[in-house]
Formats: C-alpha cells, structure tokens, sequence
C-alpha cells in the first residue's frame, strides 16, 4: 500500500486531514457557513467581470490567515480570491462601454 | 520536596477537563491526573459534573459506595462532606459523584461556584470531569474552574470541537488551556495516516501538556476500576508525566516509537493475505 501511494504521489491521509481542518476552523471561527461564501463569489465575480474577462467557474476564495499558520489570538482573518483571467486586453473595451 | 511551604501559601487550583466531543477520553485523564495528583500526596477532589450519564464513579471504581451526589449537596439533601467518597487505595482522593436519574438543569453554574468554593478549604486540587458539549453541563463544569485541561484525538472531529471548546473557554475568561492529545498512534503518525501531536498542536495553537499513546492497558484499567497513572505501562507513564507538568514541572515527552516487534510484523502479513 505505502509503496503504491508513493508511486503515484497520493495525498496522505493525514495531510487530507490538516487541509481539511484549516479550512473547516477557519469558517468555523469567523463564523461564515459555505453559503455565504458562495454569495461573495459570485457577487465578487460580477463585479470584476464589469471590467476584464474572468473564468468565474474556475475562481476560488478563501478566508485565510495572514502570517503565522494558526488563526488563533494573533493574525487577523484575511478574504484571498484566485480569480483566472481569459482576457487581458478585454479589459479596457469592457471598461469603456460601461 | 520543598514545596510544603509554598503550599501553605497558594490557594487550591480547579481544573475543569474538557473536550466537546464525546468519547475522547475526559473521564480517563480526569480519574488518572487526580489519583496521580493524589498519589504525590496531595489533597484532590474530583467531581463528575455529567448529571444523568456519570461515569467517573465506574472509572475510579468508587461506583458501590455512592450514598448521595452533586444533586443532593446543591439541593439540600445533605452536607457536602456525606457525598464526598473517600478512595481507601489513596490517602487524600476523594470522589463527589453526579446524579444518574436527573438531568442537566438540576445544577446551576452559580451553585457549583458556591460548591466549589466551599470545597476550596479543604484540597489542594479540584477536578471536574465536564460532560461532552457545549450546553449547560459545560456551563457548569467550567463556572468554577481556573484551569482547564482541554483533551482532543488526532481525528478530524475532535480537533474541530476542541477549537470550539477553546474558543468557548476564551470567551469566558479562561487564561489557562492546556491541551491533552490522547490515543496517539506512532505507527500510525509514522504512515502519514494520523496528525502528529506538533500538528494538533499548530492547529489548535494552545499549550501542550500531554500526549497519551493509544494503549489497551486504559481499557483493562478502567474493566478492574483502578487508574493506571504511575504505572509501567505506557500510557500509565505518560499520565504521571501529565501530573509532573500540572504541577509546574517540566518533563520531557515519552518516545512511543518503540517501532514494530518482530512478532506485530509477521503477523500483519499473515492478515493482510
């Protein structure tokens, strides 16, 4: 079995694990269930689509920390969003016709 | 050791053992930090606070000498001193058991600080055994307390409900959370199949005061009623370390990893096949 995962660079179980609980501890401390963030995607996609081409179905946000790994005490909460964009150059057109 | 002066000194300390999640392991660290306590020769009182699934009396094997509980102090029914049990094996433990036929709301957090307080005056350490949750057991377990031990397993559930618990205690003006990682697999951790102690550690970001190996002597003890803390065993070992660090004193941590005997090893491909 361990020679197999280390074949084909599986995850391991318990780094499954850590990623899953950084994420879930984050949105369990600040309080902010999956709906929410769902509805600051799309709001966030609709307002840069105003300017430039995005890939909304590929986009990503995240409450993170900033700085040190763990939120408690210290580091603020911070809003990270991956946002791919398709078309540089249609920015400035899309902006203009505004 | 010098410390009976300073004791005269220092008031008692309580010590709520906490979790969230059920099951983890709260009653077991309760039972062994306070015989280990005990054990070192001082004055403990351990109270189960888990009105209607009380445990700790079973855990200790105290359970055929229950005459009243926490219930019938805080209602009147007697003096608190009639509901303390005296455990015969150790000079200086007592036990004042919960109620088994009543619920949560019989106790209220301003009667367990009223209690506590009088329990004060005679012990040095007082430990609560909290029921799992957030409701009001917990209110309860925590209103009187200065300490608390927070107890998690490398598993995904409880490391999320001690991050809760933590953030209750927080709230509630808890300086002092330390954190007790239990059924610890080196196997396991070795695998990439378990979190690491420092892993919980980072992620819950308190105080370490303990890691207990995963060991069958814990359910052997608790089938003969008898606390394994100061025993070879390992996670006997590793509770009377626990006690040395509440007390203030820095141990270092056990190595688990003894690696796989011979034996554990042929046998696993036997059953693998």
């Amino acid at each position: 079995m361990c020679i197999m995962r280390h074949f084909f660079r599986r995850k391991s179980s318990c780094q499954i694990a850590k990623d899953r609980l950084k994420i879930l501890l984050i949105s369990d401390r600040v309080n902010c269930s999956p709906e929410l963030m769902e509805l600051i995607k799309t709001d966030i996609a609709k307002v840069i689509s105003k300017y430039m081409k995005i890939d909304a179905d590929n986009m990503e946000i995240q409450i993170n920390t900033k700085g040190s790994k763990s939120g408690r005490g210290g580091s603020k909460p911070v809003l990270y969003a991956n946002i791919p964009i398709v078309d540089v150059s249609a920015a400035q057109d899309l902006a203009l016709k505004q | 050791m010098g410390n009976e002066f300073s004791k005269e000194q220092k008031s008692s300390e309580v010590i709520v053992v906490t979790s969230g999640k059920g099951g983890v392991g709260k009653t077991t660290t309760s039972a062994n930090v306070g015989t280990g306590l005990a054990k070192l020769g001082k004055k403990v009182c351990l109270i189960d606070t888990d009105i209607g699934l009380r445990n700790l009396d079973v855990v200790m094997g105290l359970e055929n000498r229950i005459v009243y509980n926490l219930v019938d102090v805080v209602e009147g029914n007697c003096r608190i001193k009639q509901a303390l049990i005296r455990d015969k094996r150790h000079p200086g433990l007592y036990l004042m058991p919960s109620a088994q036929t009543r619920d949560k709301s019989a106790v209220s957090p301003g009667q367990m600080v009223k209690v506590i307080e009088h329990l004060k005056e005679q012990f040095d350490y007082i430990i609560l055994d909290c029921p799992a949750g957030i409701e009001q057991g917990f209110q309860n377990a925590i209103a009187g307390a200065d300490r608390a031990l927070v107890v998690t397993t490398p598993e995904v559930s409880a490391i999320r409900d001690a991050d809760r618990i933590i953030g209750l205690l927080e709230a509630n003006g808890f300086k002092k959370m330390e954190l007790i990682i239990n059924r610890l697999r080196m196997d396991m951790v070795k695998r990439g199949d378990m979190m690491s102690a420092q892993d919980v550690v980072d992620i819950l970001a308190i105080p370490l005061i303990g890691i207990i190996p995963d060991d069958e002597n814990v359910v052997i003890s608790t089938n003969q009623g008898e606390p394994l803390v100061g025993g070879s065993s390992p996670a006997g070992q590793a509770y009377a370390n626990v006690v040395q660090r509440v007390l203030g004193k820095e141990v270092p941590y056990l190595n688990f990893d003894r690696g796989i005997s011979f034996w554990t090893r042929v046998s696993g491909i036997f059953h693998r096949a």
